[in-house]
């Protein structure tokens, strides 16, 4: 007798992902696909995907997708969601997508308390368009565009995004996860349960943040950028739960 | 039987699987795939334990996992 323990969830398509090797972006797809599966969402789910390296996202997820704007997938997905109360939303974003270009639009989204899903690839750099400076960059870290590091006298300083949603009233769900190892990779799946668990309770928004790493433009080995990660990137950020008003059941409404 | 089936077709040698293994089962092979990409291989089966750590740090679900359960 065997049993499988592991296998690729059944919303993933065999479709093989152009990420460079040992991209975050192919363990998170993984993780988004298996929360929904855990919920048992799969027949009525719609992702808004962005401008970025995760722009062929449509070709990896089984569900409905739609390839927004540069930074506006939080107010495609809005419409998505008033449009189709019944589905499940996500949107799936990268730094320079949601944190530069389309903060407007993701401040806003959560200061509605739009009843959708964002996650929100924190790797500090433009990945697809050559490692750029990103207004996640760590304070002292080279990019292209910060060749000596970036200084927070030159360059401001970095925005933390969790911190500041958190301190909105329409969030429901604000958490920094990360994938720098198998133990964060399984905290990080929680935390995605967790924000779709808000969103099947039309609890509000939920924003589940994951440090990441772009090995190519860290110039790092997969296996170095992770460990960057875990020293640098989450003492810069540091991992948590930054809202949580609580599922219902849980007492705490 | 087999407990890591690798799909070498999506392997792309980043190697995480062989850092996230505690126990030296899995090792980049000298082969490459039709990608170009040094594949994963299992080096030595019988220490596997089916943790499947190697396969929840895999980017490309390049790695299914089975355990053996007494019947």
């Amino acid at each position: 007798m065997d049993k499988i323990v592991f296998r690729k969830p059944p919303l993933l398509t065999d479709a093989p992902m152009h990420y460079c090797p040992g991209c975050t972006h192919g363990i998170v797809h993984r993780l988004i696909a298996e929360a929904l599966d855990e919920l048992g969402e799969f027949e009525n789910v719609i992702g808004v995907a962005p401008v970025g390296c995760a722009v062929f996202a449509y070709n990896y997820f089984k569900c409905d997708m739609f390839q927004a704007a540069h930074g506006r997938a939080p107010a495609v997905a809005t419409g998505i969601k008033r449009a189709r109360p019944d589905s499940t939303v996500f949107v799936y974003q990268g730094d320079g997508d949601l944190a530069s270009i389309g903060m407007a639009e993701i401040v806003h989204a959560a200061a509605r308390g739009e009843n959708m899903t964002v996650v929100f690839i924190n790797n500090g750099i433009y990945g697809m368009t050559g490692g750029q400076m990103a207004p996640t960059t760590l304070e002292g870290q080279k990019t292209t565009t910060s060749q000596s590091g970036r200084s927070a006298k030159e360059h401001g300083n970095p925005i933390k995004v969790c911190e500041m949603l958190s301190a909105l009233t329409g969030p429901a769900y604000i958490a920094r996860v990360s994938v720098h190892d198998v133990k964060a990779v399984k905290t990080a799946r929680a935390a995605l349960v967790r924000g779709f668990a808000m969103q099947k309770a039309e609890r509000g928004f939920s924003l589940i943040e994951i440090l990441s790493t772009c090995p190519t433009n860290f110039g790092m080995t997969p296996q170095q950028a992770l460990c960057w990660v875990r020293d640098h990137g989450t003492a810069a950020y540091p991992l948590g739960v930054y809202k949580d008003i609580g599922l219902p059941g849980e007492g705490r409404e | 039987m087999k407990k890591l089936i690798i799909s070498e077709n999506l392997c792309k040698g980043c190697g995480l699987c062989v850092e996230a293994c505690s126990r030296g089962v899995l090792s980049l092979s000298e082969r490459t795939n039709a990608m170009g990409y040094r594949v994963t291989e299992c080096v030595a089966p019988d220490k596997c334990i089916s943790c499947a750590c190697c396969a929840v740090m895999c980017p490309d679900c390049v790695i299914q996992v089975h355990r053996e359960v007494k019947a």
